[in-house]
């Protein structure tokens, strides 16, 4: 149901509109008066010394990546969360109960295997050292 | 949270009062609820603020502030003026685009995850029945998964348009740290999905009506929630994104006047919105604890105002909460703080959802019906002992045993040396 969508797009233009409103008025009830020491960059008084620009530890990138990793197993998850009982019982439920004796392990068995693939990748990066933080 | 009979549940699926249909009262209504909605977070925000200083204030015995107004509670009226009023400073090295782009990132997903989170009972209305959600969406919570991790770009655009070596790594380490968690955020929502079966809110809550609240039935998935929403909020313990005696401010540092203000009010508005969502997904949501009357229709206007005030109950409660915790424990290091979203949560994450999804088929081969109190009770005993074990294992002796078995033997045996020379220090040790 599409419709359903409409109150998310009205408030989007209600927040974006608002933000827009705060910034602007901040903007324009006051001069603004800038000069060569306001716009350095704030180091507690001390002149910067560089550009802050500058190389950054490779830690941060492997945590995108692993994390992209990670996140996208979570997205398998969250449909499989959702479907599980129903995986779970060779036939339609009843009543919301799998008649007796029809319980499978088809939907904890599919995770299982899943889950197993993933684990062995993280005990890798593990063992690598990715996740150790000095 | 006293479970329903099974043919009531039914019941409470067939409903006499129509959602509704016309086009114009549904966006008219939902036109006042979002204004209302939006006042009251934009309120709620500045409330909290003072809130924050008030709480500190009562903790630290001292009076916090006490100037403007009574009890200082126009406070937050003078904050807001001051902050209309400052002038705007930009870094001359910064990207001036993306500088002010930052806070309104930062501004809008804050102020939008809140639409799917129902606040109370479904309202009558002469046009048909209004659901209390501004936006009731069939994707429910994955709506406010996926926009509030949108919030990170406003920060780290922050840090990095404001060219301050210390803005940058405030930024850097609150993206690391942002997404970090939210892996053991997701997951620690399925396992409530293995239960509900929904991602539909207002479903989430008649599943916990009827079973019993998930923190009982769930309670490892709540813990791992509820550390997660702390550090996906920026929240001490992990603030580390504005550790004010590393960073200066964080990736706000450059910033200053309403731009700045924008930072506080949405990570205040995401507290919020985290609060709400722990209300919803482990304690029942608007639902009435021991009742069941408000859980199933008719509707009215009655139970929608009875149920608010129960949710806004909750709600405050985890605001609390969240403001006790930040002045009562330290900040985390930052290898800590990774090594527990990655080398504690994540784990414990995964097993926890197999240990659920397994207990689930169990159930279900014991033919044990949803909404009975056998279900719940074992599901309540499994995570009893669920929740001893982590504690035990997270605890490694601090706690839980006594500080002398910590000790390797060479150390316990020198300590014994001392100890000689000193009769107080041997009974110390003996006992």
């Amino acid at each position: 149901m599409a419709r359903a969508y409409l109150p998310v797009l009205l408030l989007l233009g209600f927040v974006i509109a608002n933000a827009v409103m705060i910034l602007g008025i901040s903007h324009l009830t006051v001069r603004q008066r800038p000069s060569a020491v306001k716009q350095t960059p704030y180091e507690s008084g001390i002149a910067p010394l560089g550009d802050a620009r500058d190389r950054f530890s490779v830690k941060f990138y492997m945590v995108a990546m692993l994390f992209i990793i990670f996140d996208i197993e979570t997205v398998f998850m969250l449909p499989w969360g959702v479907l599980y009982r129903d995986l779970s019982c060779a036939v339609p439920l009843v009543n919301d109960l799998c008649p007796a004796g029809q319980a499978s392990f088809f939907g904890l068995g599919e995770m299982l295997v899943f889950m197993a693939i993933l684990v062995i990748g993280f005990v890798y990066v593990w063992k690598k050292g990715a996740l150790q933080w000095d | 949270m006293m479970p329903l009979p099974a043919p009531a549940l039914l019941a409470g699926a067939i409903d006499p009062q129509l959602p509704m249909h016309d086009f114009w009262p549904f966006t008219l209504t939902t036109i006042v609820k979002l204004a209302i909605v939006f006042s009251v977070y934009m309120v709620g925000v500045a409330l909290l603020t003072y809130a924050e200083r008030k709480i500190s204030a009562w903790i630290q015995d001292r009076h916090g502030p006490m100037e403007v107004g009574p009890w200082g509670l126009l406070q937050v009226a003078a904050d807001g003026v001051k902050n209309f009023m400052k002038e705007e400073t930009y870094p001359a090295a910064a990207n001036k685009t993306l500088f002010i782009l930052a806070p309104m990132l930062a501004f809008i997903p804050a102020l939008l995850t809140w639409a799917v989170i129902p606040f109370a009972s479904p309202l009558p209305t002469p046009w048909g029945l209004m659901s209390m959600a501004v936006a009731d969406l069939p994707v429910g919570f994955l709506f406010t998964l996926a926009i509030s991790s949108l919030g990170v770009y406003g920060i780290v655009l922050a840090g990095w348009a404001s060219n301050n070596k210390y803005a940058l790594l405030g930024g850097l380490r609150s993206s690391a740290q942002m997404i970090s968690y939210e892996i053991a955020m997701g997951m620690s929502t399925v396992a409530v999905l293995l239960l509900a079966g929904n991602v539909n809110l207002n479903t989430i809550i008649l599943q916990q009506a009827t079973m019993g609240w998930n923190v009982l039935l769930l309670s490892v998935a709540f813990l791992l929630f509820f550390v997660a929403t702390y550090a996906e909020t920026n929240r001490l313990p992990f603030d580390l994104p504005e550790a004010e005696s590393e960073l200066i401010a964080g990736y706000h540092t450059e910033y200053s006047a309403m731009k700045f203000s924008l930072f506080p009010i949405s990570e205040y508005a995401n507290m919020v919105t985290a609060s709400a969502l722990t209300s919803v997904l482990f304690f029942g949501g608007w639902d009435i604890p021991f009742t069941t009357w408000d859980n199933l229709p008719p509707w009215t206007v009655t139970k929608t105002l009875l149920t608010l005030g129960f949710f806004a109950m909750k709600v405050i409660f985890f605001l609390f909460t969240f403001m006790w915790i930040r002045w009562t424990l330290p900040r985390f290091r930052y290898d800590q703080l990774m090594s527990l979203g990655w080398k504690v949560m994540l784990p414990v994450a995964l097993a926890y959802v197999v240990v659920v999804a397994g207990a689930v088929l169990a159930l279900d081969m014991a033919h044990v019906a949803r909404g009975t109190k056998a279900f719940s009770g074992a599901l309540l005993l499994l995570n009893l002992a669920c929740v001893a074990g982590l504690v035990v294992w997270m605890d490694r002796g601090r706690v839980v045993s006594p500080a002398a078995s910590r000790l390797r033997g060479g150390e316990l045996n020198r300590l014994r040396a001392v100890a000689g020379r000193s009769r107080l220090a041997r009974v110390g040790l003996e006992r």
